[in-house]
Formats: structure tokens, sequence, C-alpha cells
């Protein structure tokens, strides 16, 4: 056994762990905590598999922004979760439970290992069509080239995801602004943070967003990683969550797929069909659609972690 | 063993261990974190399906990880729906348990026509 | 049967596809920025566009006798992703525009923005989420990818969970969390079957899949896994426990869109995985013991509803039952049989005349309920007589649920049976001869009391506009009933035109 498998071992093993520590926590927070190491872990999980597009978004969406969701909301149910351990379910039913999950991860397991060899794979269709859209990195083709119909309508569900938080909103609450994210009286240290990696972020978010073309990075991660930098930036109270009925705020959020929409419906005319890209024009016209997409991440990803809005006015 | 494999074997566990938080923990916000690592395992053995797929000079299949991708983006939604309905539950009654049988599940009158 | 390379060939009209599923896609967008009044008239306005694009798309299936195809960007599947229409799209496009459109009527009056506000909590999301679900359901009818259908299905997701605590009382936020979990469990379990056929043939196209499955492990507990995912979408006994809370404490003009379409978005995928994805698979067992789980939906739903005090759980839980037939489809219609015409178009047949009975059924309830204040059926006395309108939408639908001629769900019912008993499934036969009876009996349980002589005071009478929306969809499934032999050989158009020769 190599150095690199002892240590691709102690990986799995470790993501195991900690894995197990987000379901057995006694207290909804240790398990939140758990679960956002979970994240970064996973990460390195998906660098090991080549996958270093998907190790970013895992970072930045699986565990960084999930983290913050999840620990605001975690510290809000803080008190109730200690109410309700004594409601937890019988010693059967947790045997059963395991037993059906033991059951259910062989078989996954043992179909996995029974996968054919060699690999069926598109590399080869997606190396052959990559030249026309001429892009670099093959994920970023394959999200907003060939299968740009999934992205576009995944963007509506992040879209239809903001009205069903918005929708549980008080009556009287309706055109105000969430709940601020962070404390009256933010501490030195939270304020250095923000003053010092917010800018930094926003460098990094804008690097991965233009290099995304070629090598991993893109709309995805950038716009995540953005998103960041204005969640830490409202924490530190340096920036109020923008009221609902704002109108850059909803011009923001649908920006992404109406751009794209607009594109997918103008190459019928420029390239014979809905969502192709002229020959020669693909690259300026992906990275075009990429930058509206980016503003509409870093906006959408916020606006539901700051959930609906709980005061009737706002910035 | 190749880290793929390995990688599978993770996903595999990861789908199991999900599923037993997913029944066993009454709480939503429990039951959402389990359904996190049921989707991360789901998502694995995407990954390892994009590896094995390695061809052309390409050391991954690239259609498989762009689906992951799109994935996280959307579990990520699950999560915030989830969440504000947990919070605006528990703003409502103090309730953060799901599987109790209440009366409150049937329709009050006025509801029912609204 | 179509050869499998000429089903993966765009055709003539394919563009339709993709303004068909842009076009709610746009009205979500317009109506999310311009917000208040604009999101109902945009809504509203869209609504008769996408039922010419349905009836433009049903048309020209029925023309060529084949699917309409599209490849998106002109990239072809495996790299692309296609849409394909065939008899079953069609007559779903066209039942999904018309159920929308008069729940979109019908909810003019509740959703209304007041006035003196720009812009209201309730009447915004409203808009919104009838279009998404509207956009999610034309996409899983002509989606023939199994990533893109996954995306749809998370669509619909989205949009429905929140219709149902539109109230914001805690009975309505209880019931969509729950919603909620079994809707996630699907997804996630229907997303892992999707990677291991992935993973075994490196496309998640329909077309291609059906020309390369074979009956390996991997197919088999992915074909289990997403079964089991879609199967707690359309809540199928015993997956059904989130259902009869969820669609009975919605608003009316959602319970009629959850009750009548939602559940067959789900339902539909069910359909393409057995019949056009999985056609090659040695399934009988797996068929007959959906169609058993189906039985036994039939039977609890049934008996669960004549026990219930209120009408619209009433409705709901008949829901459950009507739910049961669809599955029959599964035993009566798969391999080469000449009893499996019967059983396809009997299974079409109940989507169809269910969703337009049951969404009737829905918005004369609301009315009830507005009317009376209460929707216990025990104080119905007099009621007839006073909104007769209401209470004959909600008999037609009723009719139709029993399966008495003339009406689209005794057509259903009746090929049902044929099939079954053409196929040698006795216990088929007699539980649909059984649920007949038992809807007989919930639908008398509203019937009788309401007809009875009573004098009965209303708190306001129902709109006639909104009564009317009620009885036009009641009357289209009567009217299913007297579908021409034009129309079944519509439904077939498409069928099997994958499947793999064993």
């Amino acid at each position: 056994m190599s150095v690199l498998q002892i240590l691709d071992v102690g990986l799995a093993l470790l993501v195991l762990a900690v894995a197990v520590w987000t379901i057995a926590a006694r207290e909804i927070f240790g398990a939140v905590v758990a679960y956002v190491a979970y994240g970064l872990l996973l990460a390195i999980v998906w660098i090991r598999l080549f996958a270093p597009d998907v190790a970013l978004t895992e970072a930045a969406i699986g565990s960084g922004v999930t983290g913050i969701l999840l620990v605001t909301s975690g510290a809000r149910l803080k008190s109730a979760g200690k109410a309700s351990a004594a409601a937890k379910p019988g010693l059967s039913l947790h045997l059963s439970a395991a037993a059906l999950s033991l059951l259910a991860a062989t078989a996954l397991a043992g179909v996995i290992l029974a996968l054919p060899e060699p690999s069926p794979t598109l590399a080869p269709e997606a190396r052959q069509e990559l030249a026309a859209t001429g892009l670099g990195n093959p994920v970023t083709a394959v999200l907003i080239a060939w299968r740009s119909f999934d992205t576009m309508l995944e963007k509506i569900v992040l879209l239809l995801a903001v009205v069903g938080v918005w929708s549980v909103a008080s009556d009287r609450f309706w055109g105000g602004a969430p709940a601020p994210l962070g404390r009256a009286n933010p501490q030195g240290a939270l304020l250095l943070l923000e003053q010092t990696l917010v800018p930094l972020g926003i460098l990094v978010g804008v690097h991965i967003f233009w290099v995304g073309a070629n090598a991993p990075g893109g709309a995805f991660q950038a716009g995540a990683i953005l998103a960041a930098m204005w969640m830490i930036v409202m924490i530190a109270r340096a920036s109020e969550p923008p009221r609902v009925n704002s109108l850059w705020l909803r011009l923001a959020l649908i920006s992404g797929p109406a751009v794209f929409i607009v594109a997918g419906l103008a190459g019928i005319g420029m390239a014979g069909n809905f969502f192709a890209y002229p020959d020669g024009f693909a690259k300026p016209i992906i990275l075009f659609i990429e930058a509206f997409m980016l503003l509409t991440i870093a906006a959408t990803l916020p606006v539901l972690v700051a959930g609906p809005p709980r005061r009737s006015f706002g910035p | 063993m190749t880290p793929s494999t390995l990688a599978g074997l993770v996903g595999a566990a990861l789908v199991g261990l999900g599923l037993y938080g997913l029944i066993v923990n009454p709480q939503p916000l429990r039951k959402i974190l389990a359904f996190n690592l049921i989707g991360s395992g789901v998502f694995l053995v995407f990954g390892i399906v994009a590896r094995k797929g390695a061809a052309a000079g390409f050391p991954f299949d690239p259609v498989p990880q762009a689906m992951v991708i799109t994935g996280i983006v959307v579990a990520f939604a699950a999560s915030a729906l989830a969440v504000a309905l947990i919070l605006r539950l528990h703003e409502e009654t103090g309730q953060v348990l799901l599987d109790d049988e209440n009366p409150a599940s049937l329709p009050s009158e006025q509801g029912a026509g609204k | 049967m179509i050869e499998t390379a000429a089903a993966l060939e765009p055709t003539f009209g394919g563009p339709l596809l993709v303004l068909a599923i842009l076009l709610p896609v746009v009205g979500v967008l317009l109506s999310f920025v311009l917000g208040g009044r604009f999101a109902e008239r945009v809504a509203l306005a869209l609504a008769p566009v996408g039922l010419v694009l349905a009836l433009a798309i049903a048309f020209l299936v029925w023309r060529s006798g084949a699917p309409v195809v599209y490849n998106i960007a002109g990239l072809a599947p495996p790299l692309g992703i296609a849409l394909r229409a065939d008899g079953l799209s069609g007559v779903m496009l066209v039942t999904a525009a018309l159920i929308v459109a008069a729940a979109g009527f019908y909810a003019r009056a509740t959703f209304a923005t007041p006035e003196g506000s720009t812009e209201a909590r309730a009447p915004f999301a409203f808009w919104i989420l009838l279009q998404g679900i509207w956009a999610a359901l034309i996409l899983l009818f002509i989606g023939a990818d199994l990533f893109n259908l996954y995306v749809g299905l998370e669509l619909l997701t989205f949009a429905a969970v929140p219709l149902v605590c539109l109230s914001g009382k805690p009975e309505t936020l209880v019931a969509a969390l729950r919603y909620l979990m079994f809707a996630l469990f699907g997804s996630v379990f229907y997303l892992l079957g999707a990677a291991l056929l992935y993973g075994a043939y490196g496309t998640l196209d329909i077309v291609l899949l059906s020309g390369r499955v074979a009956p390996l492990p991997a197919v088999w507990l992915a074909a289990g896994l997403m079964t089991a995912g879609l199967l707690a979408k359309t809540a199928l006994f015993p997956l059904h426990l989130w259902l009869p809370p969820a669609h009975a404490n919605a608003p009316a003009a959602a319970s009629a869109v959850l009750s009548g379409l939602v559940v067959k978005g789900s339902f539909v995928v069910v359909v393409r995985l057995w019949f056009y994805v999985l056609p090659a698979l040695p399934g009988d067992a797996a068929q007959v013991f959906l169609g058993a789980l189906g039985s036994a939906a039939i039977l609890f739903g049934s008996v669960l509803a004549l026990r219930q005090p209120r009408l619209k759980l009433l409705i709901a839980y008949s829901t459950l039952a009507q739910i049961g037939y669809l599955f029959l489809i599964f035993p009566l219609a798969s391999g080469q049989h000449p009893w499996t015409i019967d059983g396809w178009n009997g299974g079409l047949m109940q989507t169809l005349s269910h969703a337009f009975a049951k969404a009737a059924m829905f918005l004369s309830a609301g009315l009830i309920a507005e009317s009376l204040g209460h929707d216990r059926i025990a104080e119905f006395t007099g009621a007839g007589r006073a909104m007769p309108v209401t209470f004959l939408a909600l008999g037609l639908g009723g009719l139709s649920l029993m399966g008495l001629p003339p009406s689209g769900g005794f057509a259903a019912k009746w090929l049902l049976l044929r099939a079954s008993v053409a196929a040698g499934h006795w216990v088929f036969a007699l539980v649909l001869l059984a649920g007949g009876l038992l809807a007989a009996g919930y639908v008398f349980r509203i019937l009788s009391p309401a007809l009875a002589d009573g004098s009965l005071v209303l708190k306001s009478p129902p709109q006639r506009s909104r009564e009317h929306a009620a009885l036009a969809l009641a009357v289209v499934a009567v009217a299913l009933g007297f579908a021409p032999q034009e129309f079944f050989d519509f439904l077939q158009i498409g069928r099997m035109a994958v499947a793999a020769q064993p």
C-alpha cells in the first residue's frame, strides 16, 4: 500500500466518522457543526476523484452556504431541540432502521463494484464537440452548452425556492425585509474578517469565474463564493438583507435564467436551433450568459439563507 | 483499492447512514441533514461513474460531473425551503416534531374554504 | 413498431416542444419581476396561449401518427437532450392546460391583490407557483432524458409544496413539511437510480436506454429505487401518508391542481420508466406487484373516504383510491398481448377522467365551504337546492369516480375490466367492481343529505362564473365517456414505439 492509498483510506474513514457524528450528535447544533466539517472533507474526496469543479461547488455551496443556513436556523431551534429529546423513538425502530439501511448500503455497494468495465462514457463525444464551444473546460461546456436546458431550468427551481421561502412570511411583513443575519453589535473579530476576507473573496470569486471557461471554476462556484462574501458582510451588519419587493433584487434574481432564455430563443435564428450557439460566437455568448448566472447565484443563495421577510421595513 | 472504488463504497455507506438517520431522527432539521448525507452519497456514485469514464484525454467523463453540480445546487434549495417551513412552524407552535399524530393535521373549518 | 433510429430523428414541429415549456417559465419570470396584479394578469393571459400550443402539438402527433421530436441545441442524445411528445404527452398537455386555466379562472376571487395595496403575499406566491407547476408538468410529459426529468420532478416539488401552506396555519405547515419530506425522499432515490443507469450504459436518454437495457443487478436496483421514489411522489399506498392532509388543507384552486394534475406528473414518469426504458426487463412479477399495490390503494382509500366527516378530506382520500386504478396499467398493458391495448387505453383514460373529475370536485368543495362556512357533510341538508350548479358539478364528478355510464370513469373502468378478464387477472376484476361500489357509497354519502329537503341559509351565494368553471371540468370528465375510436388510436401513438424486441 502506497502512502497515497493509506491517506485515501484515512480520508474515507474520516468522512464516515464525521457523517456518523452528524447523525448521532445529541444536539442539533453539534450535528450542524459536524455537517459543515463533513462538507469540507467531502471536497477533498472530490479532488481525489479528479473533480475540481465539483470540489469547489461542494466546498462553497454544500459546506459553506448550507452551513450558514443550518447554523443560523439551528441556533433558532436550539432551545426546542433539548425539550424534544424525550421523544426519541424506541429500540425496535432503531434496529429495523439499521437493518434496512445496512441492506440498502450493501446492495448499493455490490452493484457499484459490479458496474461494467470498461465504463461507458461520453468523454470522447465531449472531446469532439468541445472545440466548437471555444471552451477548455468540458464541465462548463456541459452546463452551459450541451445540457444548458437543465441548467436554465435549475435556475427556475432556485427561483421557485425563493418564492416558497418568502411565501411563509406573515402577511403584515410582505414588502419588508428578512431579519438581519447577525447580532446587533458585531465583535471585533467579525469586523476584521469582513474587512480583510471580503475584498479577497470577491477577487477570488471573479478570478474563478474568469478562468472557468478553460480551467476548473465558472459561474456556479464563483457565484457561491460571492454569495458567501455578501453573507459575511450581512452577518457583520455592514449591510442588511434587502426588501422582498426591491426591483433591483428581483431583477438580479431572474437575470440569469432570463438572459439564458433570450439567448436560447435567439439560437433558432442565429444557429438554427433553440439553445444553439452560432459558429465562432459560442464563447462570447457563453461568457455573457455566465456573467448573469453569476449575478443570479450570488443574489439567490443569500436570499434563501436570509429567509422570509420578518419586519415591515427594510433598506 | 483505487480511489474511485473506495469513493463508491463511501457513497454506499453514506446512503445507508443517511437513510438510518432519516428514519430514527424525529426532528425535521435532523432529517434534512440526513437527506443531505444521502444526497452526497448519491453524488459520489455519479463521481465514481465520471472517474471510471476517463477517456479521450479527459481524466473524467464531464457529463455526470456536471449533473452533480446541478444536484448540489438543487439540494441546497431544498434545504432552504425546508428550513423556512420548519422555522415558521416553530414560530407558530413551538413544535419541532413531525411524527406525532396531532388533530391539527385535519383541515380547520375556516381553512377548508379558503 | 418504430425503429430506434427513427425515434431519435427530430421531426417537423419539434421547436413547439421547447416553446411549450418556455411559455410558463417566462410567465414565472415576468410575474416575479412585475409582481402584484401583474402576476395574475400574466398567468391568465398565458393560459389560452399554452392551450393553443398544447393543441398544436397534439395535432402534429395525430397527423404524423408518430412522436414529435426535438433535439435541444440541435445536439442529438447521448450528449444532448431530446424532447419527445407522443399520444400520452398530447392528451396530458391538453388536460394540464385546461385544468390550469379553469383553476386560474376560479382562483381570481381568492387570490386577487387587495384594493389599496400594490402586492400581497398569497396572490404573489399563488400565481407564480401555479405557472411553475404548469411548466414542470409540461416538462414531465415531454421530457426524454431521465436527468432532465429529475429537474422537472424538482421543479414540480418546489412549486407544489408551498401552495399547501399558503394560508400559513400551523396544520398546513405540518402538511407541507410532510409533503416535502416524501417528495425529497422520492427525488433522491430517483436520482440514485439514474446514477446507476448512467454508470451501466453511459446515457440517460429514454430511447437509447431502451435499446441497451439488460437484466443486470444494477438495472434492477435502479428500477427499484426509481420506482419507490416515484411512488412516494405519486402517493401510492403504502407511501400515501402525506397526501390527505396536504390536499385537504390547500386552498381549493390549489387542491384541484395538486390532486388532478400534480400526482399525474410523477405517474407519467413511472409509466415512461417501465414501458419505455425497461420493457426489455422480464418484469412481470414487478408489474403485478405494482397492480397489487394499486388494488390495495383502491380498497384502503375508498374505505377511509367512506368514513370522513368533512368533504375536502373525503375527496382527498378518494384520490388515494383513484390513484390505485392508475397502477393497474402495469400488469394490464405490459408485454405483447392483445389485451394490452385495452389495458393501456383504460389506464390513460382513468388518468384523464380522474384529473377532470377530481379538479371539478375540489373546486365545488371550495365553493361549498365558502358558502356554508363549513364543509361538514352531515350538515349539508338542503344545500343541493341552495346551490344546485355547484352540486351538479360535484355529482357529475362523482359519477365519473363511480364509473357509471356515460362518463370517462366508466370508459376507463370498463376497458380495465375487459383487459383483466382477458388477461385472466380475476383479482383485479373483482377489485375494480368493489372499488366502483365503494365509490358509489362515498359519493352517495355527500349527495344524500345535500339533496334532502331542508331549509338552509347561505352565508353568501356562490359566484356563478366560478360554479361554471367547476361545471365545465365535470362536463369534460363525463364527455370523455363519448370518446370515439380515433381518440383511443391517438393514445396508442408512440406506445411501445421504443420497446426493444426480446
